[in-house]
């Protein structure tokens, strides 16, 4: 157990670790970092729309490189670390191992993602997080466009290397007597993550050299004056990016898996419908790609190919949904903190595959697409799914990390105002697509209704600031005076707290 | 499979399903006719470069940002671009294309309303993407 308050070590003795449990306190505190700064981002663009007209950012081109960077970062820097760190902490204490298969081979997949960070940071480029062809080959500027393509070079090789870990930890590593059906959910989500990562990240890593080689000078791949297609950049982008919305997401549920029978104070529903619906979601993740091309000029049949396969993901994200409340009924349940964030995540993630399903049908694509609906859309799985579900999971970590309790108070006040603030910024943001502002832009005509709901989600993003600064407060002030907790049920729930095969860090035995 | 039964999740699913096949079905006969483009339509040729919209009519006729239209006749627009990619939008009409070079990609409409609306780019860009706008002025002929 890393309680490094209590027994508090050198920092050089954790940044040197290749301990699991080191590694994952690491990647913890790294994708922290990048969440404050990359909401700190989204609070400025926020701020900027909260008027037609320049606020507070100076020109077109400082917006956009913001919000490319808020994007990137988020993705790449908080949410992807952030499972890792989980995945670090948990992953070889559920499969009874000492550590994670490959240790060295872990800290350097970790220790890949501080320079690819400030490589984007320092760069700041312009062309979204999508980077687009021939956009970013022939337009977007200078240096900073390329240090985004070397940056995201190594994130891609960072995750591929920690995908390679957590695939071997799980099947090679358990403990003999632990039959892989049995596995807990969380291991399971981690495995079928990492199986999609390995399948997915080739591709982007290929179409990111090709843009870099494009823009050398020395390849022409995306340059249709000399037989080039700018569309296949996009294929080769999201055949990676679609499957990797699944690598968000499945953590995340995960996550969920493990939240809700505990405070339930009940099994879970069925724990093969779980591992079935992670498989089946793993494979259904590669047969959606091309619905974000719709209106790139895709024929009939490859728009209606792309639409089944769209929809075959949403039966296999319905039995967790299913699975969670079948859980929950019937069961005693505690609503502390990391409760509350699972049952608001749950919520946000059935809202946004309905929404879903409305941007899969071919017609209403074509209303919702490039517009603020599709913003709204996908932060309700990256924020209401994927960061509920891990801001639940830290607080319902928290004790096991540094052996003292949050405050309830104020994790419950960090849930009410995020939760608002989410229903109030996500959903009006998809009534806003619908009467036709396009996304990514830094100024607006002065359309009353469109000015009206501007200020109503910058009101409600700033809830979710102030809830981000109240969980700030709340870990740094708890792990270092919080009440000790009582380490074997810290929520009273009954029963044993976490698990009985606690990890050994070597360096806490002395 | 512990020891309850699993028949709550079948029906569930089933119900799932038959949603997903509904919209899926729904979506594929719309599509279908969106999609056929009428023979009479009259050609616009349009055309998307960094920061505004270019407009050629059938009869060689070229507009800058603006577009006439008359009411009531059906349009087929050739949407392609010359640096980057963008994308054609009239929100009103449910009006939206990329615009890719080396590519034609075509979408069509017929105006049913005068007046005039919006005309917008919905692919970033770049530096003035925010500001990629122009006007369809839908005229009565008679």
């Amino acid at each position: 157990m890393v309680l490094e308050l209590q027994k508090p070590r050198p920092i050089w003795y954790i940044m040197f670790s290749t301990h699991h449990t080191d590694i994952g306190l690491l990647y913890m505190i790294l994708s922290l970092s990048a969440l404050f700064m990359g909401g700190a981002l989204a609070l400025a663009i926020r701020l900027e729309l909260f008027f037609p007209g320049a606020q507070i950012i100076a020109d077109s081109m400082t917006f956009n490189r913001m919000f490319t960077v808020h994007g990137t970062t988020l993705i790449f820097l908080f949410i992807l670390p952030f499972a890792s760190g989980i995945g670090n902490y948990l992953v070889p204490i559920m499969i009874r191992y000492k550590d994670m298969a490959y240790p060295k081979l872990n800290a350097i997949a970790f220790w890949m993602i501080p320079p690819a960070f400030a490589l984007v940071w320092l760069g700041f480029a312009d062309f979204t997080w999508n980077a687009y062809a021939p956009y970013s080959v022939i337009s977007a500027p200078g240096p900073a466009a390329d240090m985004w393509i070397f940056g995201l070079k190594i994130l891609g090789v960072s995750s591929i290397l920690g995908a390679i870990n957590f695939v071997v930890t799980i099947l090679k590593c358990k403990h003999p007597d632990l039959p892989l059906s049995k596995a807990p959910l969380l291991a399971w989500s981690f495995l079928t993550s990492s199986l999609i990562i390995l399948v997915a990240m080739p591709t982007f890593a290929a179409a990111l050299l090709m843009l870099l080689t494009d823009r050398l000078g020395v390849s022409r791949f995306f340059d249709p004056a000399v037989g080039g297609d700018p569309i296949a950049y996009q294929h080769l982008f999201w055949f990676t990016f679609h499957p990797e919305v699944y690598v968000l997401v499945i953590p995340a549920i995960g996550f969920l898996y493990e939240i809700i029978p505990r405070f339930s104070r009940k099994p879970i529903f069925s724990h093969s419908s779980g591992v079935f619906a992670f498989v089946l979601l793993a494979i259904v993740s590669f047969a959606s790609w091309a619905h974000h091309m719709y209106a790139t000029g895709m024929s009939f049949t490859e728009k209606t190919v792309f639409m089944i396969g769209t929809l075959a993901a949403v039966p296999a994200s319905a039995m967790h949904v299913f699975n969670f409340l079948a859980t929950m009924w019937g069961g005693r349940i505690k609503f502390a903190t990391p409760m509350m964030w699972a049952i608001g995540g749950i919520a946000l993630f059935f809202s946004a595959g309905a929404g879903g399903v409305v941007n899969s049908a071919m017609p209403l694509d074509f209303i919702s697409h490039d517009s603020y609906w599709v913003v709204g859309h996908f932060h309700l799985f990256v924020m209401g799914t994927i960061a509920f579900g891990s801001f639940g999971f830290l607080y319902y970590i928290f004790p096991y990390i540094t052996g003292r309790m949050y405050s309830e108070k104020w994790g419950i006040a960090h849930f009410v105002l995020s939760f608002v603030g989410a229903v109030m910024v996500f959903f009006t943001q998809h009534v806003l697509g619908l009467y036709g502002m396009p996304r990514r832009v830094f100024d607006y005509p002065p359309i009353p209704e469109w000015i009206a709901m501007n200020q109503f989600i910058t009101i409600g993003a700033m809830l979710l600031g102030i809830g981000a600064a109240i969980f700030l407060v709340n870990i740094i002030y708890s792990s270092a005076k919080g009440k000790p907790a009582n380490m074997d049920d810290p929520w009273g729930l009954g029963g044993k707290y976490y698990y009985p095969y606690e990890a050994k860090n070597p360096h806490h035995s002395h | 499979m512990s020891g309850h039964s699993h028949w709550p999740e079948w029906i569930y699913i089933g119900v799932v399903v038959a949603l997903l096949v509904w919209v899926g079905a729904e979506a594929w006969n719309l599509e279908r006719l969106v999609e056929h483009v009428p023979e009479d339509a009259k050609v616009i040729k349009v055309t998307g470069q960094q920061w505004f919209w270019t407009f050629e009519h059938e009869d060689g006729t070229k507009e800058v940002g603006e577009l006439h239209v008359k009411k009531g006749v059906p349009y087929k627009f050739e949407v392609t671009s010359t640096d980057v990619i963008h994308s054609f939008n009239i929100h009103d009409y449910v009006v939206l294309m990329d615009a890719v070079p080396g590519r034609i990609n075509i979408v069509w409409f017929v105006p049913f309303d005068e007046g005039e609306f919006p005309i917008q780019c919905r692919e970033y860009c770049g530096l003035i993407h925010y500001n990629m706008r122009g006007t369809l002025y839908v005229e009565d002929d008679a």
